[in-house]
């Protein structure tokens, strides 16, 4: 049971690592990214692309698919993004609903529609024990990547200069502007961290959650559930929320096998009920 | 004596922050009562706790001896008590033929009717003409909100409130961004109120508060400084100081 | 009577008439779709296709054109009409308009129940409840396979003579006429909502609910009413579907009908009910020809398509809307020019 624990714990960080962007994004501009999973589907495919065409070593792949898809996500914050932020909250969801149809038929079209393999390196294969319980190599390395970019957003966020400029603009962007903060640089730095932090997720779960242009609709749910629940004005509300949907999922799917993703919908239903703002969110949050 | 509205010992926090200190006002029936007080005296905290928009944390809200302390802001409505925004509040694109009728119409208890068509609604429709002339909104009774002047926005905005047929009507800063050409018509309106409905106003313009009301409650940092007929008050130099630099 | 009347009443009775009047273009689609049953039988088909959809859109219009309210999991209650009408007909009876009915009734009691969760909360919370509802009903529906057939979907359905007088036909006429008549009424009796005293309560909430409540309105019982509604209507919609094709596929469950509906409001319009009709139209031609280009890719055309009318402003896109005589953007584009001429 342990081992569920643990898996679940690897499972709901590596969550947090690509949900946390969405939140943050939300949180500043106010703007629903469906298209969200689209990122981290793109760091999934650099990831492939690396490793199974140019022989590049897993380690490298990682920083490469975060350069890669933040930058894809400057270029597209600058392009089409910004001309968005000040629309309804229809037509970012038309928008990031076309995004993500172009996303995965793009990639259905250049890389075919199947399920795309990586050979993890050896050092992470395998597991061995630790006192009585299973510990899988890779779930170890995921949890500890996944802890160390936590802990450094949240530094980054509280203690850095760039941090306390994004939660001014996060609390109130006129406020910022007149305060001399530039506003839109945040924004576009803001997007482009949120999105590579997205692709370095999908890099990361390539091996654990599988990869087929169908990503970021299947797992569209599991994101905004984390971004509901966890709530936009913190780092830790989206953490605690996805360790609890991560673990929640694993336990119910080993568990409760005929359910399967039954119950994540109806526990986010059930909370969204009970505290429609989300858990972690400030009374009128948005 | 039954006072039109009343509250007694309102109390709202935000947070640590005391918006209404201990509030009693006695409204009498068929009165022109002003509520003045600077800028951040709470006196829309006031408005908004007295029409349900906001629930107070201690104290008590009488309507003609009914306590509506936790009625819901839309039962207030029937109840007999309703505003004016200081902010036009309308209905975007809605003409202010259809702004006024839908008034009507929920008054009348017949907004649930969903068979009916509005055309048919001759009485409704006939009410709505009259109020529309009333507040000099006939000429452009088929336009956008939007487009029209502000005053004329103004107008409608009170026009609302009183197609309710309220017995209390709570006036928030009724001339307030209307343009000095188009003001007249707004203050005439609100004197020509009918008699019966008893009206709160919240101004700043002393002008007309002087003018219009017949008993003034000074505000000052959500606790009631003052109150007392227009004479009383504007003699009192302790106002004149609350208000530091305001005109009196 | 109108002697009564003053002036101004007079004048206002005329404006409201003028609004909720009978357009010619109103009248010419119904004729054209009349028509098409004699003049294109080859094509019953997709027209029916085209009717089905368009009714689901008009259910989502009168709670995103007219509440609104943005939902990501409409297709909730097309499906759950849909399985409802097919596992009717299998184990209740057989006779299309009571099952029609029946589903309805069944969509319309979901709708109910879940309305609340639309009612709190932001713009993203009721996204994802109801993206939510419709996932969870997907997912049930999968796993229920004893009684939805899972994945391979609802077979058996057989479906009898329609009031025991028409039988279903091989080139889809019959099935063409069912889902016009049946689009018809439920349009006209939708018509009549609108332009009632209660749909003009939904306006106003829609445009500023807190005023709404200031005029003694309670949102609350008003949207769980149109919420309802639009169940029922979405339900029929789904049922249609499934007693024309005698199947039901999981299919009617899946998000990308709720994205497709949602395109083809945007497309139509919202908020003037015939949106639903004129973008189920243009979607249905554009789908068919997209997949005879790129049978496997249309998607991506959809998802430009999307991108381009939300980037060049919805408005602007449905600017077409003014040139229909009488409809309410050619009003308002009228007022617009006049206030325009006015000042300086």
């Amino acid at each position: 049971m342990l081992t569920i624990l643990f898996d679940g714990i690897a499972y709901g960080m590596l969550l947090f690592v690509l949900a946390c962007g969405l939140s943050i994004t939300l949180g500043l501009m106010n703007f629903i990214n469906l298209a969200h999973g689209a990122f981290a589907m793109a760091g999934g495919y650099v990831t492939v692309l690396l490793m199974n065409r140019y022989g590049i070593s897993f380690y490298w792949c990682l920083p490469g698919a975060f350069i890669v898809t933040a930058l894809l996500g400057a270029v597209l914050e600058r392009l089409l993004y910004r001309r968005l932020y000040a629309a309804s909250h229809l037509d970012q969801v038309l928008f990031s609903i076309g995004l993500v149809f172009m996303a995965i038929s793009a990639v259905d079209y250049f890389m075919g529609g199947q399920q795309q393999m990586i050979n993890l390196p050896p050092s992470l294969q395998g597991r061995f024990d630790f006192l009585g319980v299973g510990i899988g190599r890779y779930r170890l390395f995921i949890i500890v990547i996944c802890a160390v970019l936590a802990v450094g957003l949240q530094l980054a966020l509280t203690k850095t200069r760039f941090g306390s400029q994004l939660r001014a603009a996060v609390d109130d962007g006129r406020v910022a502007r007149g305060l001399g903060i530039n506003v839109s640089l945040i924004f576009a730095l803001t997007f482009a961290l949120g999105s590579g932090l997205a692709g370095l997720g999908g890099a990361l779960g390539t091996e654990l959650l599988g990869l087929d242009p169908n990503f970021p609709l299947e797992f569209l749910i599991y994101f905004m559930i984390v971004v509901t629940v966890g709530g936009t004005s913190s780092i830790t509300g989206p953490f605690i929320a996805a360790l609890l949907l991560g673990i929640a999922d694993v336990a119910g799917k080993y568990y409760l096998p005929q359910f399967g993703a039954f119950i994540i919908y109806a526990v986010m239903i059930l909370v969204l009920i009970v505290r429609p703002h989300g858990l972690f969110s400030r009374e009128g949050g948005r | 004596m039954t006072f039109a509205l009343e509250t007694r010992n309102l109390i709202k926090r935000f947070g640590g922050f005391i918006a209404t200190n201990d509030v009693s006002l006695k409204i009498a029936q068929g009165a022109r009562h002003a509520l003045i007080g600077p800028n951040g005296a709470g006196k829309t905290t006031i408005i908004n706790l007295l029409t349900g928009v906001l629930t107070a944390d201690s104290g008590q809200v009488l309507l003609s001896s009914d306590d509506i302390t936790t009625l819901p802001a839309h039962k207030r409505v029937g109840r007999g008590l309703t505003r004016t925004f200081q902010i036009n509040q309308l209905f975007g694109d809605f003409t202010p033929l259809e702004s006024v009728m839908l008034a009507i119409s929920e008054r009348e208890g017949r907004g649930r009717l969903g068979w009916r068509a509005l055309t048919s609604e001759r009485l409704i429709i006939d009410e709505a003409a009259a109020i529309l002339e009333r507040f000099r909104l006939a000429d452009v009774m088929g336009s956008p909100t939007t487009l029209l002047p502000y005053g004329k926005q103004r107008l409608l905005e009170i026009a609302l409130a009183i197609a309710a047929k309220p017995r209390v009507l709570l006036l928030d800063e009724p001339a307030a961004g209307v343009p000095e050409e188009e003001r007249h018509e707004v203050l005439a309106l609100v004197r020509e109120l009918p008699a019966d409905v008893t009206v709160v106003l919240i101004e700043h313009d002393m002008d007309l508060v002087f003018s219009f009301a017949d008993r003034i409650s000074v505000l000052a940092a959500g606790a009631l400084f003052a109150e007392g007929t227009v004479a009383e008050i504007s003699r009192d130099p302790q106002v004149k100081a609350v208000y530091l630099g305001e005109d009196a | 009577m109108k002697d009564d009347m003053t002036n101004t009443a007079h004048q206002a009775l005329s404006q409201l008439r003028s609004a909720s009047r009978w357009r010619i273009w109103e009248i010419a689609i119904w004729i054209v779709a009349i028509a098409a049953i004699f003049v294109l039988p080859s094509k019953a088909l997709i027209l029916t296709e085209i009717a089905i959809l368009a009714l689901f859109a008009i259910s989502l219009d009168l709670i995103l054109g007219y509440a609104g309210i943005v939902s990501l999991g409409h297709t909730a209650f097309f499906g759950l009409g849909a399985y409802a009408a097919g596992l009717f007909s299998m184990h209740v009876a057989t006779e299309p308009i009571t099952g029609l009915i029946a589903a309805g009734l069944i969509s319309g009691a979901f709708g109910f129940v879940t309305s609340f969760l639309v009612l709190r909360g932001s713009d993203l919370t009721r996204l994802m409840t109801t993206f939510g509802v419709a996932m969870l009903l997907a997912e049930l529906a999968n796993q229920a396979a004893w009684l939805t057939g899972g994945a391979d979907g609802l077979n058996g359905i057989t479906i009898t003579p329609i009031l025991g007088l028409f039988e279903f036909d091989l080139w889809g006429r019959t099935g063409y006429i069912y889902a016009l008549l049946v689009l018809m009424l439920l349009t006209f009796m939708a018509r009549r909502i609108v332009n009632s005293p209660f749909g003009l309560s939904l306006k106003a909430i829609k445009r500023n609910s807190r005023r709404a409540e200031m005029l003694g309105i309670s949102p609350t019982r008003r949207i769980v009413a149109i919420y309802t509604i639009s169940a029922i209507y979405a339900g029929v919609a789904g049922a249609l579907l499934a007693q024309i094709n005698s199947f039901v596929s999981p299919d009617v469950l899946a998000f990308h009908r709720s994205a497709d509906v949602l395109l083809v409001l945007v497309i139509g319009g919202a908020g003037y009910l015939y949106g639903g009709l004129i973008g189920a139209v243009i979607f249905s031609i554009l789908r068919d020809w997209l997949s005879v280009i790129t049978p496997q890719y249309w998607m991506f055309w959809i998802g430009l398509i999307l991108i381009v009318i939300v980037l060049v402003g919805r408005e602007r896109f449905t600017r077409w809307q003014n040139f229909l005589p009488g409809s309410e953007s050619r009003r308002l584009a009228k007022a617009k020019a006049a206030a325009a001429e006015q000042s300086p």
